[in-house]
């Protein structure tokens, strides 16, 4: 009986449903076909990214009607004040105009200036994730292309290469928890060891001089596994005859590593740091939990900025969406920077193959 | 003048393997490090969450945990009362019931919802956009890339404000929305695969009179079920990994993930300082599915991390 239905079941054409109806018509079913992802990408993606825009010439709080307000809230993180100071004494509050706090103050001999913002934690927390992409992305971009070479070289194993991705997998959440506790001041396993070999008890995260290199630390331990394993992909594309004929050359190890394989790798390279450098940009959940923008602001990057403008102090929409179109200006000149400086776009394996 | 070189060429070899045995040792070496140095933190968090969670403060740094026990595991699930713990001396754990059986299965119900819809609807997309003439078709794709290069953030702000207006907030589906019809690379992902896939079965199964759906259902999407496979995995640890998001919006007890349960469980600091053996206890316990799906699956995520570097 079972056997009868299953095949009168694959002998008996379609029916007539829906979709059969709609033939052969392409047009019809391409649109049908990505109607839901199209309504994702309006509502999601398109609608917002215009949103950002409109939102950042307004005042709102969302509790009361917004109100347009024009670049006032771009004048209020990007506009810097320059002020002389006739002495080295002078406060720098008497020179600053109204609505405007000291940024820096530079003295030269008997006088100088100060620079001041109207919100110079703007500039401030461009200062810590600019800081924190200098500590982030060299250290472990030259990390993880030193364990690409080991990996290709000496220890080509899909189980170590599966080890070093398990930290990615994991939460920024999780990673920061994991490390909050190694480096805790009393208690964290690191401390008390450093504290036994006579290095001394490091605040880490609690430090105002160390906590942003030690968010920094931490997302290289997440990243350079995952990193490494990109650069190992472009190496594996690199002919092993191009090694022979140099060897028989002469060349050495160190020879070979800058004339052949960093030349090749730029590509690999290039995308490897700016996906790197951008993501380093927005660095934020490792921030919310380990340090929460402190101590004294010493971790308050752009997102985090952003993130205290609409959910901690007083809301402020308008700045929020504004410093976030900010920050979307600065993403695409580094990036633009970036493949100009390194030419990312072409290869020279191409005048190989 | 061939002989010579040839022995030539056999001392330099010999040398190389000389200085490979040195060279050897310090590549092992640093292969251990590396292995130490990733695995160590995972191991200390297991060894905390062991320790007798009267005695972590005077057994902070030893190797094994002191007098192990699962006492933390069964304290965050709500299997036992923390009170008589608390008199015993375990004066830093939390006092409250923790249930963290409830985090874990909203974290699943996040992250598995999230993986079928946005698996799904970025497959149909790509289906359409790599076989179907539509007009705009080509537009329409390429409006969709560059929205991989929209930072978070600047889509983040006005998506809460829209799942707000709508009174989303505090809802599963406020939740999941954003996420769960599309993602940019997905589609991207997807296409590149049914580009290199064969049509000659697909337009046999037109010709036998199968209907476009049917073809895809039938039969372009089992042939791809390793890149979907891959894509679903990638999806689903990312959305397990979310973490802003379903703070904001799933902020309700009944709707938190794991991610936000931890963090407000760590600002829980019952005597000045979080509840370490019970917080690293309900590390573990978010780790571990992520660690099963990577034990099945690592070598794909690993291939697929290989192919990214390529697109």
């Amino acid at each position: 009986m079972a056997v009868t239905s299953v095949s009168s079941r694959s002998e008996a054409p379609p029916p007539p449903g829906f979709f059969s109806r709609l033939g052969n018509n392409q047009a019809l079913l391409g649109i049908l076909f990505i109607l839901p992802s199209l309504i994702g990408f309006t509502v999601f993606f398109a609608a917002p990214a215009v949103r950002s825009v409109f939102i950042s010439f307004q005042e709102w709080n969302l509790l009361t009607d917004a109100e347009y307000v024009g670049l006032e809230n771009y004048q209020n993180i990007l506009e810097l004040s320059f002020n002389p100071l006739e002495s080295a004494a002078q406060d720098s509050d008497d020179v600053l105009p109204d609505d405007f706090d000291e940024l820096a103050r530079v003295q030269v001999g008997g006088g100088g200036f100060v620079i001041g913002a109207r919100d110079p934690r703007f500039y401030r927390s461009l200062g810590v994730t600019i800081t924190y992409v200098l500590f982030n992305i060299p250290l472990q971009t030259v990390l993880a292309l030193g364990i690409a070479i080991l990996m290709e070289k000496a220890a080509n194993s899909p189980l170590l290469r599966g080890i070093m991705i398990l930290p990615w997998l994991m939460p920024n959440v999780i990673v920061a928890m994991l490390f909050i506790w190694l480096l805790d001041p009393t208690l964290g396993v690191i401390n008390i060891f450093l504290q036994q070999t006579g290095v001394g008890q490091q605040g880490f995260f609690g430090s105002p001089d160390q906590a942003i290199a030690s968010v920094a630390g931490v997302n290289i331990w997440r990243h350079m596994g995952y990193t490494a394993i990109l650069i190992f992909a472009g190496l594996k594309t690199i002919p092993k005859s191009l090694y022979e004929a140099s060897r028989v050359d002469g060349a050495n190890g160190l020879v070979q590593f800058l004339r052949i394989t960093l030349p090749l790798l730029r590509p690999v390279l290039v995308f490897v740091l700016v996906t790197s450098v951008i993501g380093s940009f927005q660095i934020f959940d490792t921030i919310a939990v380990a340090t929460e923008g402190g101590p004294a602001g010493a971790t308050r990057t752009i997102i985090y900025y952003i993130y205290e403008q609409v959910f901690e102090r007083r809301i402020n929409m308008g700045v929020a969406t504004a410093a976030s179109v900010v920050l979307f200006l600065i993403l695409v000149s580094v990036t633009l920077i970036q493949i100009r400086t390194f030419q990312g776009n072409t290869s020279e394996l191409a005048d190989y193959s | 003048m061939t002989a010579i070189s040839q022995t030539k060429v056999q001392e330099r070899q010999a040398a190389a393997a000389r200085r490979f045995n040195f060279g050897s040792a310090i590549t092992w070496f640093f292969i251990g490090l590396l292995i130490f140095i990733t695995i160590f933190p995972f191991y200390w968090v297991v060894r905390t969450a062991l320790n007798d969670p009267t005695a972590l403060f005077t057994h902070a740094s030893e190797l094994l945990p002191y007098n192990p026990t699962t006492i933390n595991f069964e304290r965050v699930l709500g299997l036992v009362d923390p009170a008589p713990l608390i008199a015993a001396g375990a004066t830093n754990i939390s006092p409250g019931t923790i249930n963290f059986w409830v985090f874990l299965r909203n974290s699943f119900m996040f992250a598995g919802v999230i993986t079928i819809g946005q698996t799904l609807f970025s497959s149909m997309a790509a289906y359409a956009f790599a076989r179907f003439k539509f007009p705009f078709r080509d537009v329409i794709f390429f409006i969709y890339l560059t929205g991989l290069m929209i930072p978070g953030i600047v889509l983040f702000i006005p998506n809460y404000v829209f799942i707000r207006q709508i009174g989303w907030i505090g809802t599963f589906q406020g939740m999941v929305a954003p996420f769960i019809l599309m993602t940019p690379f997905a589609v991207f992902f997807m296409r590149q695969f049914f580009l290199s896939l064969n049509k000659d079965l697909e337009e046999a199964a037109l010709l036998d009179g199968s209907t476009h759906f049917g073809v895809f259902w039938r039969i372009s999407l089992p042939l791809m079920r390793g890149p979907l496979m891959t894509l679903a995995l990638l999806t689903f640890i990312g959305s397990w990994n979310e973490y802003l998001w379903p703070f904001l919006v799933g902020r309700d007890e009944n709707l938190r993930v794991l991610t936000v349960a931890l963090n407000i469980f760590k600002s829980q600091t019952p005597q000045g300082m979080p509840d370490w053996t019970g917080l690293m206890a309900g590390t573990v316990i978010s780790i571990v599915p992520t660690i099963i799906l990577f034990v099945f699956f690592g070598r794909r995520v690993v291939d697929s991390i290989q192919f990214s570097g390529f697109k």
